[in-house]
């Protein structure tokens, strides 16, 4: 059998897998990498990047329709008005499939720099230095390695009673239409859900939602999705909360809070109830990790139960985010390139795109004051931004949580249109450790959405200026 | 403006006299309502006074260790408003003018650096609740508010207590550093946690981790330190629980005419037995050492010989013996010994004394111990477990009489009938006061409580 033989052997080129693969190249470590699919993993393949593309064209078609003559809106008080807008959704997909296939030929071009070997084909483990993989054109191929990083990622959760198929989609189908349905059901209003149930009503969908928490975006607290509540409102989404789905016959089958059954006609079912570390089919299970649930149990040095046997991103549990496997598969290659590191982010950001966005990075109040801190909070609202107001986009405000001793910034979260992009300066002030008076004491350019950023730490200072 | 004089408040039976034991705050400095002033002891707790109002500290009513009256001048703060001080010719109490025969002059409001303060934003400490007892002033009587859930507009000086600390982190916490001085740590093998932050919040910089390894490498330099010729000294005042201590001693010392008593005990069957019952009711029950039995020795040996259980009111001279047993436990704490008291110790079986004397020496230990609960002892018992030696000549917790002191035990070679065997002996080293208590009723005393320890089936049998 034809056998290689590496130093560090990855399975898995999503987001995790290949950056990992990238940096160890960079710091001469002879590396494999196996992929069963595309490289980019679910991020950019059928996760982040296509759908981020997927809400963009979503909301220019839905603005394009604020200046049709026939607009429930009434004319546009911008002045513009057009033809009633059109769109060709398999042109949609198209455009959508064309960045995704830039971006993974990138990363293979990046891998290939970086002397990275890549195996297409199916890995199975069969100990913990030895792996086979059936390769795409048929060949089995048996590696050997030193050091194992495990970077399977994850995969979309069914309900039994509703498994995939056919009508019934997962995050995946529901990224590549050749269709709009008339009626779209969406199960479970978390962010995927709320994503892609928004896109789908600005590109004429009629949606409707069904969570079984009695609220949207549950991981969220509600000062922050309420502004995406009345947004989805205001869309004519359709939200059933506290109602759980029972099955599928000529409709959805949902049980609402009253304990009252009803019938939900549709054309599509999104289901949308989250995702699960990808733990089993592919001789995981011999290894005996140590487990945490269906996550493989790993340190702060992405270390498993096994010596050289590492564990990343989504295959390690919550949160399941592509930037936290990038930042752990850079850091493990440097550990076994023989660098110190650990996994000690400050904090974590979360961004969800919903309509308007919603962003976390470090602690909320609740966590705040579960951890026993001592914090204070304050928010500027975007009406009093001029910018938001010069983009049709009041809605939302920034929010910080810092501790009152010494004023350390613990936590912010913002909602508001391109609130994403305020991440960055969020996750700037925390990990390097600023204090309110340090982001305070910052020039923020002007007009922009980052005053607020400013205005929240000097209201949480006692002296916003604006407000 | 007017000046707010808070008064040394009343900290209840019957105490006329209260030491000030911290100052929190100098003349010239601007407090906050609620913002700790100074820290006052009476006989055995320690009170924190808070500031009811806001304003800037004019006067401090007495010095650090003066013993101050009841109703005396505490501080004096100048306040916006009336204040309740209406000129030094109103009814303060004669207590009071004596305390402020020289109060220090004011400082100007302008003199204070408030101008540099107004830069930054008032930054206060959490009161951490496990702190003893807070009262008001007891004049005035504003209630303790729960701080404002953000910095109130007003600028105050931070300084003294109140400032952030710039190092020293809390257990737990992580230390504060940027993602660039993190790696630059790993990278020179400096566990973070062991670093000086000298930035906001404690932040740690580049800067801090050189000084780090700087240190490390002069300690490195400085050689064979073992003989190392020393200089300096240091001088402590002895104020407080220490004076108290020294004042007790002192007094013990000079008053009672000792004498102690030693006598060795055999354990080997109190210890099988305590050993045994510990087995028998693990889980179940606290676990038993050998204090709460020598307890229940002493009380059934007091009934035999009820003049050891007495206090001496050696002034009046008159000495009253007790029925109940109150029974004293000397224990060690970071503030200096304290006795707290095992109330009517005669009603408690060796489990119950075991929860009680646990439960009283956490609370003194913490702090939390109640007046009551250090006080009005009738007998005392000292025990230092391992570290207690073979003798001891304990001093009598005065007004008592008699002090029962435990020393360690240890296995010893013994002629037991006739054969040396080895044997767990333990000695009682116990003091009395011999102007009331005569050497023959001390032995009787001891042998009485060496027959109980010694068979110890008679301490659970009537």
């Amino acid at each position: 059998m034809n056998q290689l033989v590496t130093t560090l052997l990855v399975i898995g080129g999503g987001p995790g897998g290949y950056v990992a693969a990238i940096r160890a190249g960079q710091l001469g470590i002879p590396t494999i990498l196996v992929e069963a699919g595309q490289l980019g993993g679910t991020c950019l393949n059928i996760g982040c990047i296509p759908s981020k593309a997927l809400i963009h064209a979503a909301e220019e078609f839905e603005k394009a329709g604020h200046y049709a003559a026939d607009s429930p809106l009434g004319p546009s008080p911008l002045g513009i008005s057009a033809a009633a807008p059109s769109i060709d959704v398999t042109r949609t997909v198209g455009w959508k499939d064309g960045i995704v296939k830039r971006l993974t030929g990138g990363v293979g071009a990046l891998l290939k720099k970086n002397d990275v070997q890549v195996v297409n084909g199916f890995a199975r483990i069969l100990d913990g230095k030895t792996v086979e993989v059936k390769r795409t054109d048929g060949e089995v191929q048996r590696i050997r390695c030193e050091h194992l990083l495990l970077a399977a990622g994850s995969e979309a959760v069914e309900l039994p009673f509703m498994p995939f198929g056919g009508n019934v989609v997962s995050s995946t189908e529901a990224l590549s239409p050749q269709t709009i349905p008339k009626q779209l059901v969406v199960v479970g209003a978390g962010y995927i859900g709320l994503e892609l149930g928004t896109a789908y009503r600005k590109l004429g969908a009629e949606v409707t939602v069904v969570e079984a928490a009695d609220r949207i975006l549950p991981a969220y607290d509600a000062e922050l999705t309420k502004p995406v509540a009345a947004s989805l409102k205001r869309l004519g989404i359709d939200l059933r909360l506290s109602s759980s789905v029972l099955g599928l016959n000529a409709g959805v089958r949902v049980q609402q809070a009253n304990g009252e059954e009803i019938v939900l006609s549709t054309d599509r079912v999104l289901v949308a109830v989250g995702r699960r570390p990808r733990a089993g089919g592919w001789g995981l299970e011999s290894l005996q990790l140590d487990m945490n649930g269906r996550a493989v149990k790993i340190d702060d040095q992405c270390r498993t139960s096994m010596r050289n046997v590492w564990a990343i991103g989504d295959l390690a549990g919550e949160p399941m985010l592509a930037h936290r496997a990038m930042a752990q598969g850079e850091m493990v290659a440097e550990i076994i390139s023989g660098k110190r590191r650990h996994f000690t982010p400050a904090a974590m950001p979360a961004v969800c795109f919903t309509d308007p966005e919603v962003v976390v990075v470090g602690m909320v109040p609740g966590e705040a004051e579960a951890a026993g801190i001592d914090a204070i909070k304050a928010h500027f609202p975007f009406a009093a931004n001029g910018r938001a107001m010069t983009i049709e986009s009041t809605d939302g405000f920034v929010r910080v949580v810092a501790r009152r001793d010494n004023h350390l910034i613990l936590g912010w979260q913002a909602v508001g249109r391109g609130v994403s992009e305020l991440s960055t300066a969020f996750s700037h002030s925390i990990e390097l450790g600023a204090t309110l008076e340090d982001v305070g004491g910052t020039i923020h350019a002007h007009p922009t959405l980052g005053e607020a950023v400013q205005e929240a730490a000097l209201r949480a200072l006692g002296h916003a200026l604006h407000i | 403006m007017g000046i707010h004089v808070i008064k040394m408040p009343d900290l209840g039976e019957g105490i006329a006299e209260v030491e000030v034991v911290a100052w929190h705050v100098k003349p010239g400095d601007t407090v906050k309502e609620d913002q700790v002033l100074a820290d006052v002891m009476t006989d055995k707790a320690t009170v924190e006074i808070p500031s009811p109002v806001h304003g800037i500290v004019t006067s401090l009513g007495g010095k650090l260790g003066e013993a101050m009256a009841v109703g005396a001048e505490l501080i004096r703060i100048e306040v916006e408003g009336a204040g309740n001080h209406t000129g030094d010719a109103s009814a303060n109490t004669t207590a009071a003018r004596q305390q402020v025969a020289n109060p220090v002059p004011a400082k100007a409001p302008a003199q204070s650096t408030a101008g540099t303060a107004e830069e930054f934003p008032p930054i206060t400490v959490a009161q951490p609740e496990t702190v003893v007892t807070t009262v008001t002033s007891a004049e005035t009587a504003a209630p303790a508010q729960a701080a404002p859930s953000r910095p109130a507009p007003a600028y105050t000086q931070s300084g003294g207590s109140s400032a952030p600390a710039h190092h020293g982190r809390a257990p737990g916490e992580k230390p504060l550093a940027a993602p660039a001085v993190r790696q630059r740590a790993w990278d020179m093998g400096i566990e973070l946690q062991f670093v000086t932050g000298s930035g906001p919040a404690g932040r740690i910089s580049h800067a801090d981790l050189d000084a780090h390894v700087s240190r490390g490498q002069q300690k490195a330099a400085e050689g064979d330190r073992r003989y190392a010729v020393l200089e300096g000294e240091q001088a402590m005042p002895v104020i407080g629980m220490r004076r108290k201590i020294a004042e007790k001693m002192a007094e013990a010392k000079r008053r009672i005419p000792h004498f102690t008593y030693v006598e060795e005990i055999d354990v080997t069957e109190l210890e099988a037995l305590r050993v045994q019952l510990n087995a028998r009711y693990a889980g179940q029950r606290p676990k038993l050492t050998l204090l709460p039995l020598i307890m229940r020795a002493v009380v059934l040996a007091i009934r035999k010989y009820p003049s050891v259980n007495a206090r001496f009111d050696d002034d009046a001279n008159i000495v009253t013996t007790y029925n109940p047993v109150h029974l004293g436990i000397a224990a060690q704490t970071d503030a200096g010994l304290m006795v707290p008291v095992v109330r009517n110790a005669e009603a408690r079986d060796p489990w119950s004394a075991a929860a009680e004397v646990a439960r009283l020496a956490d609370a003194a230990r913490t702090g939390k111990a109640l007046r009551e609960e250090l006080s009005g002892s009738t007998i005392t018992i000292t025990s230092l477990g391992a570290l207690g030696g073979i003798v001891t000549t304990p001093v009598i917790n005065r007004p008592e009489v008699a002090i029962v002191g435990v020393n360690r035990i240890v296995d010893k070679p013994v002629i037991l009938n006739g054969a040396m065997v080895a044997r767990k002996t333990m000695n009682l080293s116990s003091s009395f006061d011999h102007r009331v208590i005569d050497g023959m009723v001390a032995a009787e005393f001891i042998q009485t409580i060496r027959g109980y320890l010694e068979c110890p089936a008679t301490l659970f049998v009537e």
